[in-house]
């Protein structure tokens, strides 16, 4: 008896010391929290997308007393990265939807309108119900508007017939394109991938989708029914050179028929046909199955005002804020974030993710009466889905130069597992604790 | 990524299995370790013939944990393109080898106590 005694007061005591080991250490690897700034600014957020969430949810942690609006006349939040896997059959639509309400603070205004004007002179932004927001700073962070009358002939209700894709379209849309090109490619045929000649989100996104119907067709046997070709609408396939030069020979590797300097401006859905202009002229391409990226542009709210470059971008509309602090040049207590902004790179959720706490760190430090000392080097990352089960991780700057996030470990211009698990596993986790501020 | 910490990971983990689920599966494999220690404190010795059959259970885990891996990321062994993607895959392997083998350990001790000294 008196063993068993001795045996539980011993047991008793290891477990006491390793419940008191566990709460230092968790004690000692937390990250300490910024300090609290006291204010009573008047802070506007301009879309609750990734960028507009985030910071959301950090200004309102490190501001005591502000009062932060957040404008968006859309109730769903559309998890964006997750399209494309959607798009390959291996997540459902829903899989990307949300509340945009599920992210945000309670002490945070949610105007559930679109924003029809913005007056940075005035320093009001009016909804669409005429409504009219004061600020003191205001954050520009409604993404892009997708021109899909840029494309003649084409319309959003044909998506997932006829051989019609659009991924970018939304998730149901990422739905309906995955069953258009699980049909493709059990028939076989022509299948067409090209981007706009605009900026746009998510460069890789179009490689990928080149990559996952290549990959599909391979593992339905049915490869050689079925040619793909690429219509890229420069000279090259992507503006890093260095990851150009790896998707060339993956390219060649995959067997892609590959055409420079084409751009989409008409579809004929009925006879299968694609127009392109070309330096030489309109070109027809006919196709099969056919992924259909539009032009992108910033929102008309944003175009409309006098916030964008006035000689870059001209016509599209992007911000025209510095790139390192992403305040505007003009309009000091103006900030874009994510996709709007006019810098040279940076339109993914992972540059939307390394943009806010530059832009958190610039309002802080301005309200608490200092300088910021963040800056944004035009990060942007785009795992490259090459085939099912593997990915490439691409990681850039504004330097065109690679900057791994596990340098050593990863290798960037590597087709690898890890980078696939990443993708498929943790990034919609570490995108929704972005959301929440905690990542 | 700009800093992985501890917090970050937390919160990514409980994103990915929801906090609830994700804190079900800390306090169970928390609660198989406790029992794993309790046992051999009890026992104040390992049962090496309890010990052959988790050591026999190794191999098994290995197996389950990669095909489950594999399974939930529609993934295979093809994938498989460089050599941190091995490392990977061995560590999982290993995961799976040494859980089963405290699981099996633990499950056996408690249900038969060896004899009384």
């Amino acid at each position: 008896m008196t063993d068993f005694l001795t045996a539980r007061r011993a047991f008793l005591k290891a477990s006491a010391a390793l419940l008191a080991a566990t709460t230092a250490f968790g004690g000692a690897t937390t990250r300490v929290r910024a300090q609290k700034v006291s204010t009573s600014a008047r802070i506007v957020i301009l879309g609750a997308g990734a960028a507009g969430t985030a910071l959301a949810n950090r200004l309102n942690d490190r501001l005591d007393g502000a009062s932060i609006t957040i404008i968006d006349g859309r109730s769903e939040h559309w998890y964006q990265p997750g399209f494309t896997l959607i798009a390959a059959g291996l997540k459902p639509a829903n899989y990307s939807v949300s509340e945009t309400t599920e992210w945000l603070p309670r002490d945070v205004d949610l105007i559930a309108e679109y924003a029809a004007d913005i007056d940075p002179e005035a320093k009001t932004v009016t909804t669409t119900s005429g409504t009219s927001v004061p600020y003191d700073y205001l954050i520009v962070a409604p993404g892009l508007r997708l021109n899909w009358e840029g494309i003649d002939g084409f319309s959003l209700d044909m998506v997932g017939e006829k051989g019609i894709g659009a991924v970018y379209a939304g998730p149901e849309y990422a739905a309906r394109t995955w069953a258009a090109m699980d049909r493709f490619t059990d028939e076989g045929g022509q299948g067409l991938f090209t981007r706009p000649a605009t900026e746009m989100k998510c460069a890789g996104a179009p490689l990928k989708y080149a990559f996952l119907t290549d990959d599909y067709a391979r593992r339905k046997g049915s490869r050689g029914n079925v040619e793909i070709t690429y219509a890229a609408h420069s000279g090259s396939l992507f503006g890093v050179p260095i990851v150009n030069e790896k998707v060339r020979m993956l390219f060649e590797d995959r067997g892609f028929n590959t055409v420079h300097n084409h751009v989409m401006r008409a579809i004929d859905a009925d006879r299968g046909i694609a127009t392109f202009n070309t330096p030489d002229g309109p070109q027809e391409l006919p196709f099969d199955f056919v992924n259909v990226i539009p032009p992108m542009t910033a929102p008309d709210v944003v175009r409309n005002s006098p916030l964008p470059w006035a000689d870059r971008w001209v016509g599209q509309g992007y911000v025209e804020v510095d790139p390192h602090t992403l305040r505007h040049t003009r309009y000091p207590e103006v900030f874009a974030a994510g996709d709007v902004a006019g810098v040279p790179k940076g339109k993914t959720a992972a540059s939307a993710k390394w943009q806010v706490p530059v832009v958190e760190d610039q309002i802080v430090s301005q309200l608490a009466g200092s300088e910021g000392t963040e800056r944004y080097n035009g990060y942007t990352s785009c795992p490259l889905i090459t085939r099912i089960g593997r990915a490439m991780l691409i990681e850039f700057d504004y330097n065109n130069n690679l900057v791994p996030s596990f340098p050593g470990v990863i290798a960037p211009l590597e087709e690898l597992w890890i980078s696939w698990l990443m993708k498929e596993v943790a990034l919609k986790a570490t995108y929704n604790a972005m959301l929440r501020g905690d990542a | 990524m700009e800093e992985l910490t501890l917090t970050t990971l937390l919160a990514v983990f409980e994103e990915m299995f929801g906090a609830g689920l994700f804190w079900i599966m800390v306090v169970a494999a928390l609660a198989i370790t406790v029992g794993y220690i309790y046992v051999l404190i009890r026992d104040r010795a390992v049962s090496w013939r309890k010990f052959l059959l988790a050591q026999l259970s190794m191999p098994i885990g290995a197996i389950v944990a990669v095909l489950f891996v594999q399974f939930v990321t529609h993934s295979g062994f093809g994938d498989i393109g460089g050599p941190v993607d091995v490392i990977v895959l061995l560590g999982i392997a290993v995961a799976g080898a040494i859980g089963a083998a405290i699981l099996v350990y633990t499950v056996q001790s408690l249900v038969s106590r060896p004899a009384s000294s």
